[in-house]
């Protein structure tokens, strides 16, 4: 086989599409454009481990696969637009590069607050860089922080520094609960008190309006006037997909990249899209097309699409089955862990407890028309059991348009 | 081939048993036990559980 498929983004995603070129029979060229200067990395240590100071960097590395040998990496290096139509990307080193096949995994980026104040002393957790240097802030002495937004990686940040011996750690949203938007009240009140039980504190149905201090950040101001001292302020407020490199071909960019359910973009069969940033259907549910920011995700998006990609550089059609995969994800927070299959997020009108109490290990499920489309447990290993056996209804289930 | 598990790593979220049941497993207490030496038909399923660890504490060796 000849040509090249370019992949570019060089984290999970770019990582596991190369792999499973190799895996679906493409021989050809592979190159693997990423702006990050390192291999491939797992983040979920970020806001766990490595910020707690249990991991070292060389733990995070991703086991490298003899068929992946001959990728070639192009690292440190951005890929800042693209002709679909010629089937060339251009790189910030100026030169251009032509592809038989492209596969787009460039995620996501923290999104940022816009309002008023200093920018020093504010961070985001996305990359190994942005841990390290947060890190070093959270074990100063005497660091006050505010984490604003109270979502998966709020909350986990929260419970690392509160783990660090951080003596004051507020976390500040305008919604009434933590989590409370992928996983409902029951869940985000168990949680509250759970993070509050632990020395955790909460600003909660309020925003931010600004930032006080001169050079560096002293102060997080509210919506409601408060001002909350702090020494640090870490932003978890949610993230923007990297995918203004695909602009100017006439993509849906709306909210990430649009795919079709073989993962395709723009209805070009060498142009597939894989993990954070791709919005595709799932044939699971309804039809409707969403970006899924599970770990579980760049694996999943990587074997459906090099599938459809290696068929069609071969000359044949890809296997008709839509991509249907069964979302995963889990979060680790001080000394409990939250496990869940399927999407809880379209069943937050029926929310039932399945087995245990929210006060102590709980399993909950989340139904549409009665029917089980995502369970969450939270608490210890037992809870996680329990989740794990509802695994397997929830992969039996019909989809949910059937 | 033989598969390595570093249990300084493993957290116990049994990925890897959805994977490949045949090789990981769950003892009563929850925690990871697994064949070390499986039959090399099971590769396949043992590459998808080292692919799925979240901890990325699974090793295929030969
Ligand atoms: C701190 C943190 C903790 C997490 N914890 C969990 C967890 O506990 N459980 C869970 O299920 N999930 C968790 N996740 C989510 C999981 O890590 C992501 O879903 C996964 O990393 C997505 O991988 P990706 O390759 O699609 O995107 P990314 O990891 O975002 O990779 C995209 C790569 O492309 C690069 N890039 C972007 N634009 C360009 C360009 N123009 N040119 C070249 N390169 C470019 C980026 O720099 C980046 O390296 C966590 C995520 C974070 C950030």
């Amino acid at each position: 086989m000849t040509g090249r498929v370019v992949v570019a983004g060089a984290s999970m995603g770019g990582l596991r599409a190369a792999e499973q070129l190799r895996a679906a029979g493409w021989t050809g060229a592979i190159t693997v454009v990423g702006d990050e200067p390192h291999m491939p990395y797992n983040r979920p240590p970020l806001s766990k481990e490595v910020l707690a100071g249990k991991a070292p960097f060389a733990s995070l590395a991703f086991t490298p696969k003899a068929a992946t040998a001959d990728v070639e990496w192009r690292l440190g290096t951005r890929v800042v637009a693209s002709r679909l139509a010629e089937r060339t990307v251009a790189l910030d080193d100026g030169s251009e590069l032509p592809y038989d096949g492209l596969v787009v995994a460039t995620g996501m980026r923290p999104r940022r607050l816009r309002c008023p104040g200093p920018l020093a002393g504010r961070h985001t957790v996305r990359t190994i860089a942005d841990a390290r240097e947060l890190r070093d802030e959270l074990t100063r002495p005497a660091a006050r922080v505010v984490v604003v937004g109270a979502g998966f990686i709020g909350c986990e940040v929260a419970a690392t520094a509160v783990g660090l011996g951080v003596r004051e750690v507020t976390v500040v949203d305008p919604l009434p609960l933590p989590m409370v938007g992928p996983l409902g009240d029951l869940l985000g009140r168990a949680l509250l008190r759970r993070h509050e039980q632990r020395g955790v504190r909460f600003a909660l149905g309020t925003g931010v309006a600004g930032f006080e201090g001169e050079e560096r950040v002293t102060g997080v101001v509210l919506s409601d006037g408060t001002v909350l001292p702090a020494d640090v302020v870490v932003e978890s407020v949610g993230s923007v997909a990297n995918t203004e490199w695909l602009d100017g071909n006439g993509l849906d960019l709306t909210d990430g990249v649009l795919t079709d359910e073989q993962l395709r973009v723009g209805g070009r069969p060498e142009v597939v899209a894989v993990g954070d940033v791709a919005r595709f259907p799932n044939a699971r549910y309804d039809g409707v097309s969403r970006r899924v920011e599970h770990w579980s995700i760049p694996t999943d998006t990587a074997k459906h699409a090099a599938r459809t990609l290696a068929a069609h550089l071969a000359g044949g059609r890809p296997d008709p089955a839509p991509f249907a995969p069964l979302p995963t994800f889990w979060s680790d927070q001080h000394d409990f862990r939250l496990q869940s299959f399927g999407a809880p997020v379209l069943g937050l009108d029926d929310v039932r407890v399945l087995d245990g109490d929210p006060a102590g290990d709980v399993l909950v499920g989340y139904h549409v028309d009665g029917r089980l489309v995502g369970v969450v447990a939270l608490g210890g290993h037992g809870a996680a059991m329990g989740a794990a056996r509802c695994r397997a209804q929830l992969l039996k289930q019909p989809a949910l348009t059937a | 081939m033989k598969v390595v598990v570093d249990m300084n790593k493993c957290q116990d979220h049994g990925q890897c048993v959805f994977a490949a049941p045949d090789v990981f497993s769950m003892d009563d207490d929850g925690h990871l036990v697994h064949v070390s030496d499986p039959d090399d038909t099971l590769r396949d399923e043992v590459e998808e559980a080292a692919d799925v660890c979240p901890l990325q504490a699974i090793r295929i060796e030969g």
